[in-house]
């Protein structure tokens, strides 16, 4: 029997059965939404077709660990735009539809099978496929109650899960295991966090940073274990969730076990396509792959860095909002014949109980740090220097201090390390 | 029902009926008005939906926080008396609301 789910369609028609789409979108999230956007504001006027396997209109995923998780925000604030919007701008929404293949012509042209079984000739094609969880290897990770945070399925499942929780377990100090974690003491749960590595976040902030944070959510009552190893999770009984054991031997009980362990680029089809693949889909500086037809852009795509004055040569793989957005532009205009090289000031951010991070920059490479404190208010700055010169900033309840340093870094310019940890001096001064 | 006019820099006009609840800012970006880009979707860490409010509708609105007040200092478009971050306005009912969208977010 097919058990795939029926696709279903919204927005402006389809071109009839076997007229290629002049575009075809596969992954409809913040990347692909946004290429298809800014696509339309360019004047692209062949038709686009968006298609996601996902059974919602394309929505926002920030706030799954943060406010959906809490029921700040509904559902209908996380979609991107109205049904009447795609039907407007010519662009055919597909859900629930996953491609399984996908044959290309040289002249970047080709057809894509869906796992519903209907095919989708196309023009052109753009992979914003995204990325997937990491799934955790230990013992008991397949009872019921191991959960991870990608998508609105998961997030709604965690919500179905939380009344009849007391307590959770989080592994990975990483954003969104705090993110969550924070969100889940926040609905009265008692929370403990493990993190194998040295310290919190380690992937994206200096140590500085990863030290703020471990005392803040200890004073705000999370448990977290650093060097903590899962050896298994337990069996309550009935394939359900009822604790783990830590490799020191040690049990906690839990009902849900939340996994934020990091995500791996959805490279398959790109694999298939023959296309360059190394960390994620390899892509120029105008977010072309290397059959030099495919668009490639987001949390799937290894790009050269985006950052100006960045050494010749140097790749990386971005998983942000910001990126996403800034990437499809750059697309866009690869698609419109222009050619555009991605340059930006990275930025992101993660909100955490009280605590509002905004990091501009990226502190890879740094040499020295300054910081800037003010426990009155709460703020704290790390700003990061190499060779002398600004590169980056984590700030926490400090949007002037992020604002400062991105201005900074956007205009080429610097910021005096030697005035900077006084929180007195408005950083914006110190812009030279 | 709210309703929000929105008035680009060049002094063309949208109008949207929006829902009770809605912030000016999804309202906006939901229904295409790019003026408004709300890079972080209205989590107060973005400062890309940055609005200039009729000064006769500036009484109807709550005041600002803090760290919106603080934000509105690393716009684009350098904020006036009357700036506002959309995100942070929520419709109320039947709510009339005219705003100025600055010539650039980013
Ligand atoms: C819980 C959470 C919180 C986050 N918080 C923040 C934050 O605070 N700030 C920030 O900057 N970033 C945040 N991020 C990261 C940000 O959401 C991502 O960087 C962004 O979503 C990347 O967009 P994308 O379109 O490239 O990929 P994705 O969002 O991963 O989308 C890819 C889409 O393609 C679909 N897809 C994949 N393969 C196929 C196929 N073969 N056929 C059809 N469809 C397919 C996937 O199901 C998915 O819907 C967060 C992410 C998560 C999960
Ligand atoms: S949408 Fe980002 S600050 Fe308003």
């Amino acid at each position: 029997m097919d058990t795939a789910t029926v696709p279903s369609r919204a927005g402006a028609d389809a071109p009839e059965a076997g007229t290629a789409t002049g575009l075809l979108i596969i992954g409809a999230s913040q990347s692909g939404v946004q290429l298809a956007i800014s696509l339309r504001a360019l004047g692209y006027t062949e038709h686009i077709t968006l298609l996601g396997d996902e059974d919602h209109r394309p929505y926002q995923r920030p706030a799954l660990s943060k406010e959906f998780l809490q029921d700040k925000v509904g559902s209908e604030s996380l979609i991107f735009r109205t049904n009447d919007y795609w039907i407007e701008h010519n662009i055919t929404l597909i859900k629930g539809e996953r491609i399984e293949s996908v044959d290309s012509n040289t002249d970047g042209s080709g057809i894509a099978r869906g796992t519903s079984g209907t095919t989708y000739p196309y023009q052109r094609l753009a992979l914003t496929v995204g990325a997937r969880p990491r799934h955790l290897e230990a013992p008991g990770a397949e009872l019921d109650g191991v959960v991870y945070l990608r998508n609105a399925d998961d997030a709604l499942r965690l919500k179905e899960l939380a009344p009849a929780t007391t307590d959770v377990v989080v592994v990975g100090g990483g954003f969104i295991g705090l993110e969550a974690a924070s969100s889940l003491a926040a609905m009265g749960k008692r929370v403990t966090v493990l993190e194998y590595g040295q310290r919190l976040v380690g992937r994206a902030v200096g140590t500085e940073t990863s030290e703020y944070f471990l005392t803040e959510h200890r004073k705000r009552g999370l448990d977290i274990r650093i060097g903590a190893r899962i050896e298994q999770i337990l069996d309550d009984g009935d394939r359900t969730v009822g604790g783990v054991r830590l490799e020191d031997g040690s049990e906690l009980t839990a009902q849900i076990v939340l996994v934020g362990i990091g995500v791996i680029p959805n490279t398959e089809l790109g694999e298939a396509l023959g296309l360059e693949i190394n960390n994620g889909i390899v892509v120029d500086a105008g977010a072309l792959a290397s059959d030099g037809t495919t668009i490639v852009v987001g949390d799937v795509a290894n790009m050269p860095n985006p950052v100006p004055g960045a050494p010749a040569g140097e790749r990386i793989r971005l998983e942000s909002v910001n990126n996403a957005i800034e990437h499809a532009k750059v697309a866009a205009y690869s698609l419109m014949g222009r050619s555009e090289e991605y340059a930006g000031i990275p930025w992101f951010w993660s909100n955490q109980a009280d605590m509002k991070l905004q990091i501009a920059g990226l502190s890879t490479g740094f040499e020295s740090t300054v910081i800037r404190r003010d426990p009155d208010k709460g703020k704290f700055t790390v700003l990061y220097y190499r060779g002398g010169r600004i590169i980056a900033a984590d700030a926490v309840n400090a949007p002037l201090d992020f604002m400062a340093v991105k201005q900074a870094l956007a205009a080429g310019k610097s910021i005096d390390p030697e005035r900077a940890a006084d929180p007195a001096t408005m950083l914006k001064s110190l812009i030279a | 029902m709210p309703t929000v006019h929105f008035t680009d820099a060049a002094g063309a006009t949208t109008t949207i009926n929006a829902n009770t609840g809605d912030s000016v800012m999804e309202t906006a970006v939901r229904n295409g008005v790019t003026a408004i880009v709300a890079e972080c979707g209205g989590s107060l860490s973005c400062a890309t939906c940055h609005v200039f409010v009729a000064e006769t509708d500036l009484p109807s609105l709550e005041p600002m926080g803090e760290m919106e007040d603080e934000m509105l200092y690393g716009t684009a478009v350098d904020r006036e008396d009357n700036s506002r971050l959309s995100c942070q306005i929520r419709l109320c009912e039947d709510q009339e609301l005219h705003v100025t969208t600055p010539e650039t977010q980013v």
